[in-house]
């Protein structure tokens, strides 16, 4: 048996090229409409009390020294203004 | 196996193109979101963006623009001094806008009797101002001189030091005012 006739001729890329542009343009779609913008006059759900991570002072403390005792990591958690983005 | 070199290469070349110009789209995008009212700019005319409220006339005054809205804390902070800055130079030929980006109308007027003040406020329910504008975080204050151009922006607010800072700007722009 001739193993060159189990080949194809071409690769398969080159037999069916619409494939591999719909692919591309499928990928590019994707990436460029799959992402949008939350502008800093629309984030009032974000800055909402429950979108802190600060909000139960217990729970932190219990966390952080969580963190500390089992992964020797403190600090860090310095961020303000929750996820409103102001100031 | 032998292939023509254009049976690689068409494949390669759409591949590429298109490629190409997907890339070149999702470079501009950024570009288009970042683009905002740059100083040297006209003041946008308020009285075509639907705003909510009344516009005070601007015509030949020193313009202030302040972005706010009622979930914004140090917006809340910055009221007194802004209420005072309206108080001080009002009669200068300076005017304040307020601009309320609240979605709902009932947030801003909570927030309006609680923080009474006297200064006008508008609230930009459909977004144009704010989309034409462009304010990169709340609070954000636009000062415009009085031919109107935007002369400087001054995001955030952080106490004393914005305080001073606007007052410097408006004594600077209140002399260009013509009497």
């Amino acid at each position: 048996m001739n193993l060159k006739n189990l080949l194809p001729l071409q690769p398969a890329c080159s037999s069916r090229p619409g494939g591999m542009v719909l692919a591309a343009v499928a990928v590019i779609i994707g990436l460029g409409t799959g992402c949008t913008t939350v502008e800093p006059w629309q984030r009032r759900t974000l800055s909402d009390a429950t979108m802190r991570g600060d909000r139960d002072p217990a729970g932190l403390l219990l966390a952080e020294h969580m963190w500390f005792s089992r992964e020797a990591a403190a600090g860090g958690r310095g961020v303000g203004g929750g996820g409103c983005g102001c100031n | 196996m032998n292939m023509s070199p254009l049976e690689i290469s068409l494949p390669r070349r759409q591949f590429l193109r298109t490629s190409a110009v997907g890339m070149a789209l999702m470079a501009t995008t950024p570009l288009g979101w970042a683009a905002g009212l740059q100083p040297g700019d006209t003041l946008p005319d308020l009285k075509s963006l639907q705003l909510e409220g009344t516009v005070p006339d601007l015509s030949g005054k020193v313009v202030h623009l302040d972005f706010w809205a009622s979930w914004c804390v140090p917006c809340r902070q910055s009221f007194p001094v802004l209420e005072n800055l309206h108080k001080t130079y009002g009669s200068k030929g300076y005017v304040l806008i307020g601009v309320s980006m609240d979605e709902r109308q009932p947030d801003m007027d909570r927030f309006l009797k609680k923080n009474p003040v006297s200064f006008a406020t508008v609230r930009d329910a459909h977004e144009k101002l704010a989309s034409k504008v462009r304010p990169p975080g709340m609070p954000t204050s636009y000062f415009f001189g009085p031919e109107g151009r935007l002369d400087s922006v001054h995001p955030k607010y952080e106490g004393e030091a914005t305080r001073k800072k606007y007052v410097e700007i408006i004594e600077r722009l209140l002399k260009t005012v013509k009497a």
